[in-house]
């Protein structure tokens, strides 16, 4: 007997074994399509978590460096102390790094701060005020959806004015057309010029959209004086990513007059460090995570394999015939598998039935969606949890010898 | 501490000839479900030879067991051992579903040893919609629908009335007079003496083997 023929035969005998012991079966089952819901849902979650974060981290740009005084990323306590230490930078350093770049399209520098901020009677707490010039337009790659970005004059000392994330907007005008209306930063007044377009990005923490950005001249007036600044520094050609390191390396080495063989007193950032580190992070958390609802699949595991003991001693006699009858070993193992196998398979596929409108519930607290590659990893899961939890049992038949078998009342 | 070995059967040595009908007797004990498990080549002996239409079958392992004895065997059981949730048809395809025979062939082979018990109106009952007899005589179809070179047939009787055991025993008859040969283990001296040829069993010997027609 050839091995289609096999599995056929080994099919229609265990749909039938299935249909004869209908309550059996479906306890069973349900535990596989618990199991499967949760790994599911649970892999699900982390390619959603994923997504949003890369998506989040993404909007910073890839051909943007970061000049800070620390690291963003500290490996460890004295990592940070150091970074503590180092002077901090200072505007001049800014225009210093525009003079002297040859690779850099476009340098910002960057003060921020959260604030209260007013809107006649609407309050928002601990806003992202950011103090920037026009540049952060482009280095951020901001879209303006409504009025226009800062000008190059506000930013050299103009008038108090601001553009809002679209969080930030929303948050406080609800609705309502915010151009040319005044808002309380703290305690002083902006007319608000701009609304940015909505980036997305990580739930309940509004990130970039929760944000607020006036001219760096309003910013050390009336927020922070001497404010820890930060650099951006766009790249002309992402592919020099490299060589415009080393650049803004020397030209700030020059700035800082740091003398020839001791070390960097400032950082330079990128978004891959961030990548890297979530990645990392997401890592662990998704294995930690996947271990704990894979424990419930392999106790819908150690379900099947204990009923397909009882149907294995149950049917006996059935093994017996069969094997006097002309079954191999292998026909007989085969039999058990396919039975084990076909559970855990419909399992799978009405856990899938049931984790699908769940990832859509999913979706409304963050960016989720049954793909499937999820779908076929959850089918082939269960298939292996039914081959390995009814292996035993089934090679326990296949071992009968049929005389004992035969016997067996 | 030590097991002892038993020996179900001692220094029996028989040679059936293709086409007998045979009967083997004994009371239990007597070491003659061993004789007809070695016969039946459910089992291989611990010592000696059996030798099956030319091939050895005390050498053969577990596969080539099972193998030989969907070629070679056709068991009738005393309690039918049909499958129950598998109809009349479905019975008697089995051993050809081993055998790896086409779908289409094995239907039709089925049907019409089916039809040679006189059970053609009953193919897709269950057994528990078929009366003892019936499901004697699904179980004596599907012996036979391989064409084995031997019917072996463990107390046929042993489950059914008088009446439709001697229905069956008229159906042995009759398959016997076409050439088939049968062996039949039983205690009951009447079925045996229906056979031609009765083998008796006592403490694993051979007590007598005696042609009667």
């Amino acid at each position: 007997m050839n091995l289609f023929t096999e599995l056929r035969e080994g099919l229609s005998i265990s749909w039938s074994a299935i249909r004869a012991n209908k309550l059996r079966s479906a306890l069973t089952t349900l535990g596989i399509v618990i199991g499967i819901v949760t790994v599911t849902l649970m892999g699900t979650a982390i390619q959603g978590l994923n997504s949003s974060f890369v998506q989040s981290v993404s909007s910073i740009g890839a051909d943007v460096l970061f000049v800070d005084r620390r690291n963003w990323i500290n490996q460890s306590a004295q990592d940070w102390i150091r970074g503590q230490k180092r002077p901090p930078l200072t505007l001049a350093m800014a225009d210093g790094l525009a003079r002297q770049l040859t690779m850099a399209s476009a340098i910002a520098p960057v003060a921020d701060d959260n604030a209260d901020v007013k809107y006649k009677k609407r309050r928002s707490s601990g806003v992202n005020i950011i103090g920037t010039t026009e540049n952060y337009e482009i280095t951020m790659g901001l879209t303006v959806e409504t009025g226009r970005f800062l000008t190059a004059g506000e930013c050299s000392g103009g008038r108090p004015v601001c553009v809002l994330g679209a969080m930030a907007a929303t948050n406080l005008f609800q609705g309502e057309s915010p151009l040319g209306e005044k808002i309380l930063i703290g305690q002083h007044q902006f007319e608000v010029v701009g609304v940015l377009e909505k980036l997305g990005g990580m739930a309940g923490n509004g990130g970039v959209d929760d944000q607020i950005i006036i001219p760096l001249p309003q910013f050390t007036q009336n927020l922070d004086h001497n404010p820890d600044y930060e650099m951006q520094i766009k790249i002309s050609h992402v592919e020099q990513m490299e060589d415009a390191v080393e650049e803004v390396r020397v030209v700030m080495r020059r700035l800082r007059q740091l003398p020839p063989g001791t070390p960097d007193n400032f950082a330079i950032n990128q978004q891959d460090q961030f990548l890297k580190l979530f990645h990392q992070l997401a890592g662990t958390i998704g294995g930690v995570g996947l271990f704990i609802t894979g424990l419930s699949l392999f106790v819908g595991g150690i379900g099947i394999m204990n009923i397909m003991f009882v149907s294995v001693a149950e049917r006996t006699r059935e093994i017996g015939v069969r094997k006097a009858i002309g079954a191999k070993r292998r026909t007989i193992l085969l039999q058990f598998l396919i039975e084990a196998a076909s559970i855990c398979l419909l399992g799978g596929l009405i856990a899938l039935a049931i984790a699908w409108p769940a990832t859509l519930l999913l979706n409304k607290v963050m960016p989720s969606s049954l793909s499937l590659g999820i779908v076929g990893v959850a089918l082939l899961v269960s298939l292996v949890t039914g081959v390995l939890s009814g292996f035993f049992p089934a090679w326990r038949a296949a071992r009968m010898n049929p005389v004992d078998a035969l016997r067996n009342e | 501490m030590g097991t002892e070995t038993v020996h179900a059967l001692r220094e029996v040595s028989l040679e059936i000839a293709k086409g007998e009908y045979v009967a083997i007797m004994g009371p239990s004990g007597s070491g003659k479900s061993t004789l007809m498990n070695l016969l039946g080549c459910l089992d291989s002996p611990s010592g000696g030879s059996y030798e099956l239409n030319g091939n050895r079958v005390s050498e053969m392992n577990d596969n080539q067991l099972a193998e030989i004895r969907n070629r070679e065997i056709g068991f009738i059981f005393q309690t039918f051992n049909l499958l129950p949730r598998s109809d009349a048809l479905r019975n008697v395809e089995l051993p050809l579903v081993y055998a790896g025979v086409a779908p289409s062939q094995r239907r039709k082979a089925a049907l019409d040893t089916l039809a040679s018990v006189g059970l053609a109106e009953r193919v897709h009952h269950k057994p528990n919609e078929l009366s003892g007899g019936q499901r004697q005589r699904v179980a004596v179809a599907r012996a036979l629908v391989n064409r084995p070179s031997i019917l072996l047939a463990d107390e046929p009787t042993g489950n059914l009335d008088s009446k439709t055991g001697a229905e069956i025993m008229a159906l042995f008859e009759n398959l016997a007079n076409q050439g088939n040969t049968i062996i039949v283990v039983t205690h009951e001296e009447a079925i045996a003496r229906q056979s031609r040829r009765i083998i008796r069993i006592r403490d694993g010997l051979i007590a007598s083997d005696e042609r009667i027609r």
